[in-house]
């Protein structure tokens, strides 16, 4: 239910910082995931909603009204850890029911609520069970279970599929999100995973090193990233660096060594003749195409150095004649592929896929950096 | 290289590993693929020596080890915590190996600084571990393991501890510096999209069973059984019954009369099968998709984008459901959530199962 | 200086090989295994019953009967009594050292170990100036006067098990995840909800063994006791008074009866314990969130440091005031010069320095691979719970009574001299001490570093020395140090079997008693030489712990 506004809350702990003027707005009934790489403060950022973590600055707003100075019992959030954190001592009932009894509700109240989310999660045969006779994906609902149970209508949840194998994760997320959805609450989901956050988030919001990198709807931070770490931390890309040569009507031509590339011109990115550039785009629209073609738009010739078999797609890394090495992913259903490591190939980069980036100034290792 | 023979291994009740059988070859990448439970880490420490099987047999070079302890194996384990000794420096812990095999220390030294060097850590001998990144962390493990002179490396969960991002970009120099190396390698992963990636072959574990042992390209698109078609890869499973049979192909009626043509002609009239159709060779469309195919109407009741594709799911007109990924670069993936559409697929593109006696949930649960 | 460097080269290469063996291995821990039956569980055990025969001497004597059985009473009903009180104590004050975050924190978790850390004599010695002696300020303020008796053998026995009580919990809350406080604050639960319903449930094995160490301890307590039970006659007050009286039957009796009656409690505690539920369905919001507020933590807060200071600190420390007066009316010179009753001191001294070296190193030599054992289940699930509890069994049975019983045992080898007699009853007194801190040292090394470092090529001696040893090393010094001083300090068993030498702790209870003509200043500073060796022990052991830090 409620929105919540995060007001340039920065925290650090000594020389370290977590959170850096960190704004934010999620709406009614958002379900917002959170990524980036490990140590970017993520983590950080929703405790601080929950009040686990006293910012140093800054103000956080639910509802409209300011919750700094509330402690965390009073501040109407259920919580999911990364650790599950179920008490080891009650079963799962009484752990799913934990959020009633603090309220003062009689066991007989609390029956109803807690049955029907049992019953949600489809963990009701396991009420009698003590976290540690659990498997993990049932650790990993009745904790969801628990904080729902609670009555809260803002769930903030820490990598709450973590423990979880990757196949039951991808399972499992889209039952969280339909459950959320169903319950009409608002969601912030913690996830290192951009996998994951895709595919579900309603918003993204991505992070690195306690900033705020850039915010929007998956399909538009994934096909239309405005910043080169978001086109790197979401999904793979190449990338490389290259000139400006001139403005040709709305593309622009830009030089790699003796290739020149037509790139379609993006809104708020101003380039001149001379500026470096970075130019990115994404493996699985790199196109594979007869070697008679190859006097089309953007084609380059090259050689097959690497292919590795992906079950519906191939992975290539071609190395182009002017020494460029471009990761290119093709997609296989019905013939079996016929194209081998050593093999001459001719890719084309569709200019409506090329996406075009002002060289950072801190250099492009650094921008990309993950660790 | 490695030959294992009908190995199990009990714990209690639980059988860990079940009448396990197969061999790697010198100089392979294997992967065994699984999920947590299915008794990967106890096949890897019964081939480190750590644990006795209770039954079967372990070759290494054709030579019997049932008696022979850990440190004589030549066989190096990295558990999924690195087990980095945290007292002594980088150096310290990769020269570990040479000096216990009695290696001179200069030797020692030379060895270890030649493969901190292949790992890009020869900067850092003087750093604790706790000093050290994921990342940097793992590859002092793998240095370790590399200068201990073994043929056999186990790595149990390598990438496990790493973010996801960082995992796609490390496995590529796993497998690189193992090749160039020469050594054999086990990697232990639950990621089936690793194993594909970098993987010479497969090995499917599941409640401690093998279920399949193959390449890449062997295991995906020839799954002997209903769990490894749905561990690996997304698939979608209809349910029928054989129709009628001829030559070429046999047709397989599904619920409520719709029928369907799969290219596998060993099943009998009236017997109750499972058709299994890859997600990405099932395709949606708006015309007729041509002779022989398979065509099946519906209606989009759910869209995921995924990145690269976006998956469709359609309730067939008889309620069956399937999925369908689409690359994002294809114009049929503009319909809507609610939408009329076709699926449609080859009929060589589907692969038959008979159904499995405990029913179909049973034998799909990746647990 | 090569050829012996070659020399050792070469034997460790043969040892490590050695251990390679599983055989050879076996024999080892087999060793160890005889050693601590031998040594540890049979001497105890048989000792007393070569005697049982006595007790028919006390069976027909009314008087005695009735003695023996309100010694026996009153010597668990205390225990029981303590262990509670330090239990409510001591609680909040391991809530404050591990939670709250103070500047004050370090200060006062130095000061708790004190009374621990002290030799049981000093503490008798010193409590009972503090509470009777009419200079103290107790006096002074117009508090009625306490004697020597079952009032001052509570406060004495409530200041030596608070620390016990504190360390054991600060220690589980430290390393307790605090992650499930939390979750159940997000949950909407204040404070003193929390604690009641999830922490304190949580950490009920650690408060059980916080219970059974204190009630162990005030049990097995017989030098401080003596000083200040007067007329009062517990357990081991009793004993002491039968051998000095001669009447070996009761002695034989009341100890035999303490020996068994502990090991059955223990047992019943430790079962029961884990079944006891306590009942957190109901919660009382508007209270709870009363007593969570600042203020009434607070109170709290100043309540517990008062009863501190004023039942624990001070009474504790209390003799350093005579002590400082003997520094300058002479008593000093005497002291260094041998004179009066300090002749036979500094060889009391040096006998219990001695005592103390041999008993440690037997232990850690006998005790390591015991520690092995119980770290890495070897011997597997039902086995090494069974050793485990072997291993505890000197410390629940209190010494004094430990003590006649070993005294038997080894008597009945005639050749061997007292000295050696005094040695082997330590060794088993101070042996579970060792271990169990090996033990936990051991367990808190991921088994499978040794696992990989085989794999690495490295044979189990080679692990050993070079991952095991290095790790564990501080807790190795740790637990001597531990063992030494409980041994320097051991009164109780010391006096049942010793008739002719006497170490330093004996020697000053006969001068309290006023069996040997020595005056307060003597005392007090006769302690104090005592207590200068264990607080040299306390900061060696510190400082090994912050150098780990």
């Amino acid at each position: 239910m409620p929105e919540v506004r995060i007001i340039d809350v920065s925290k650090s702990y000594g020389k370290i910082t977590a959170l850096s003027d960190i704004s934010l707005e999620v709406h009614d009934g958002e379900y917002v995931c959170i990524v980036g790489p490990s140590g970017c403060g993520k983590t950080t950022l929703i405790k601080s909603i929950a009040g686990i973590v006293q910012p140093d600055r800054g103000e956080i707003l639910i509802d409209g009204k300011s919750v700094s100075h509330l402690p965390i019992e009073d501040r109407g959030t259920g919580y999911v850890f990364q650790e599950i954190a179920l008490f080891p001592h009650m079963n799962v009932y009484d752990n799913v029911s934990y959020g009633l009894m603090v309220r003062g509700e009689s066991p007989e109240e609390r029956k109803g609520t807690v049955t029907e989310m049992l019953d949600m999660l489809s963990i009701k045969e396991n009420s009698r069970f003590y976290p540690a006779e659990l498997s993990g994906g049932a650790m990993q609902k009745t904790a969801i279970a628990r904080a729902l149970a609670s009555g809260s209508t803002l769930l903030l949840l820490d990598e709450p599929l973590g423990a979880l194998d990757v196949k039951v994760r991808t399972v499992i997320r889209h039952e969280l999100k339909r459950l959320v959805k169903e319950l009409g609450l608002t969601a912030i989901h913690v996830t290192h995973d951009q996998e994951e956050a895709i595919s579900i988030a309603d918003r993204i919001v991505i992070m690195k090193a306690g900033r705020i990198v850039e915010v929007g709807p998956s399909d538009e931070l994934y096909l239309n990233p405005s910043r080169i770490f978001t086109a790197k931390f979401l999904g793979e890309a190449n990338f490389f660096v290259g000139i400006v040569e001139k403005h040709v009507g709305k593309t622009l031509n830009v030089k790699m060594g003796d290739t020149t590339l037509s790139v379609r011109k993006r809104e708020k990115i101003d380039l001149e003749p001379n500026d470096t550039c970075v130019l990115a785009i994404r493996p699985e629209f790199v196109k594979m195409v007869h070697r008679d073609e190859g006097n089309r738009l953007n084609a380059l010739k090259g050689k097959i150095v690497e292919a590795s078999f992906l079950g519906d797609l191939m992975n290539y890394i071609v190395e182009a004649l002017n020494g460029l090495r471009v990761q290119v992913k093709v997609q296989i259903s019905e013939e079996e592929p016929d194209i081998r490591v050593g093999d001459d190939v001719t890719i084309v980069l569709p200019e409506e896929h090329l996406l075009i980036y002002r060289h950072p100034s801190e250099g492009l290792e650094k921008e990309l950096a993950l660790e | 290289m490695l030959r294992v023979l009908s190995l199990s291994k009990r714990f209690g009740a639980v059988r860990a590993v079940d009448d396990a059988t197969f061999e790697v070859r010198d100089g392979e990448y294997l992967c065994i693929l699984g999920s947590t439970g299915s008794g990967k880490t106890t096949l890897l420490r019964l081939i480190a020596g750590i644990l006795r099987p209770d039954e079967g047999e372990t070759y290494i070079d054709e030579t019997l080890m049932n008696e022979t302890p850990p440190e004589d194996r030549n066989v190096v384990y990295v558990p999924q915590t690195y087990a980095l000794f945290p007292h002594m420096t980088v150096l310290e812990n990769v020269m570990f190996g040479p000096v216990a095999r009695r290696v001179p220390q200069k030797k020692a030294k030379e060895k270890a600084m030649s493969v901190l060097q292949l790992v890009r850590l020869d900067h850092r001998t003087d750093a604790l571990p706790s000093e050290l990144s994921g990342g940097m962390q793992q590859r002092v493990a793998l240095a370790r393991g590399l200068a201990s002179g073994a043929k056999l490396l186990l790595l149990d969960e390598p990438l496990g501890a790493l973010d996801a991002r960082l995992r796609i970009e490390l496995r590529g120099d796993l497998k690189r510096i193992a090749k160039d190396s020469g050594l054999t390698v086990i990697h232990v992963t639950h990621d089936q999209e690793e194993a594909m990636s970098i993987a010479d072959r497969i090995l499917i574990l599941r409640k401690g069973r093998v279920q399949q042992h193959g390449t890449p390209f062997h295991v995906y698109r020839r799954p002997e059984n209903l769990f490894v078609a749905n561990f690996v890869g997304r698939t979608n499973f209809l349910e029928g019954i054989v129709d009628s049979r001829d030559r070429e192909k046999t047709t397989v009626r599904l619920r409520q009369n719709m029928y369907i043509d799969v290219a596998d002609t060993s099943h009998e009239r009236e017997e109750y099968i499972i058709v299994a159709v890859r997600e990405e060779s099932t395709h949606l469309t708006r015309d007729d998709p041509g002779e022989g195919m398979n065509a099946l109407d519906g209606e989009i009741i759910q869209l995921h984008f995924l990145g690269y594709s976006t998956r469709f799911e359609v309730k067939l007109k008889n309620g069956d459901r399937v999925s369908s990924l689409v690359s994002t670069d294809d114009p049929i993936g503009r319909v809507k959530m609610g939408d009329r559409v076709r699926v449609s697929f080859n009929p060589r593109n589907t692969l038959v199962y008979d159904y499995p006696t405990l029913g179909l949930r049973h034998e799909l649960e990746v647990y | 200086m090569n050829a012996v460097a070659d020399v050792m080269q070469k034997a460790s290469i043969i040892m490590d090989d050695l251990s390679s063996k599983p055989a050879v291995r076996r024999l080892f821990y087999a060793g160890a295994v005889l050693f601590l039956t031998a040594f540890i569980l049979l001497p105890p055990i048989l000792g007393i019953s070569l005697k049982l025969d006595l007790v028919s001497q006390v069976l027909d004597n009314e008087a005695l009967m009735a003695r023996a059985k309100e010694a026996i009473f009153w010597s668990f009903s205390i225990a029981l009594t303590i262990a509670l009180l330090d239990l409510v104590a001591g609680l909040p004050m391991a809530w404050y050292i591990a939670r709250s975050g103070s500047q004050l924190v370090s200060v006062i978790d130095a000061l708790i170990d004190i009374p621990f850390i002290i030799p049981t004599v000093a503490l008798g010695f010193s409590t009972l100036l503090f509470w009777t002696s009419p200079s103290s300020p107790i006096s002074v303020l117009g508090v009625p006067k306490l004697s020597p008796g079952l009032a001052l053998i509570l406060l004495l026995h409530f200041a030596f098990s608070f620390p016990v009580i504190v360390r054991v919990m600060v220690g589980e809350l430290l390393s307790y995840k605090s992650v499930y406080e939390t979750a159940a604050r997000t949950l909407g639960a204040k404070p003193f909800t929390v604690a009641r319903t999830v922490t304190l449930p949580i950490l009920r094995p650690a408060l059980i063994a916080a219970f059974l160490l204190a009630f162990a301890r005030s049990l097995s307590e017989t030098g401080a006791t003596i000083i200040v039970a007067g007329a009062f006659e517990n357990g081991p007050v009793f004993i002491k008074n039968a051998k000095d009286a001669g009447l070996e039957g009761p002695m034989v009796l009341v100890s035999f009866t303490l020996i068994l009656a502990s090991i059955t409690v223990f047992a019943l505690i430790r079962i029961l314990g884990t079944r006891l539920k306590i009942p957190i369905n109901m919660v009382y919001p508007r209270p709870e969130a009363i007593l969570s507020s600042a203020r009434s933590a607070r109170t709290r807060d100043i309540v517990m440091f008062v009863v501190f200071f004023l039942f624990v600190f001070i009474p504790s420390v209390y003799i350093t005031f005579p002590a400082l007066g003997a520094l300058s009316d002479g008593t000093l010179g005497r002291a260094i010069a041998g004179e009066g009753v300090w002749s036979e001191y500094w060889q009391a001294m040096s006998l219990s320095y001695v005592i103390g070296f041999t008993a440690t190193l037997i232990n850690v030599a006998a005790g390591l691979p015991i520690a092995i054992l119980i770290a890495r289940k070897r011997l597997g699930k039902t086995l090494t719970t069974l050793l485990d509890a072997a291993v505890n069994v000197p410390i629940v049975v209190p010494s004094v009574a430990l003590g006649v019983s070993l005294g038997y045992f080894w008597r009945s080898f005639s050749f061997l001299p007292e000295f050696w007699i005094i040695v082997f009853a330590h060794t088993a007194i101070t042996y579970t001490y060792f271990v169990q801190a090996m033990a936990a040292a051991i367990e808190g090394i991921p088994e499978e570093m040794e696992e990989t470092a085989r794999t690495l090529g490295s044979k189990p001696l080679n692990v050993f020395r070079r991952i095991i040893m290095p790790l564990a090393k501080y807790s190795m010094f740790s637990g001597a140090i531990l063992t030494f001083t409980r041994s320097v300090d051991e009164t109780g068993a010391t006096t049942a079997v010793s008739n002719q030498l006497k170490t330093a702790p004996v020697l000053l209870v006969s001068w309290v008693k006023h069996t040997v003509p020595a005056t307060t200043s003597d005392i007090a500073l006769g302690i104090s030489f005592l207590i200068l060796t264990s607080f040299v022990s306390l900061l060696a052991l510190r400082l090994l712990v912050y150098r780990r830090r």
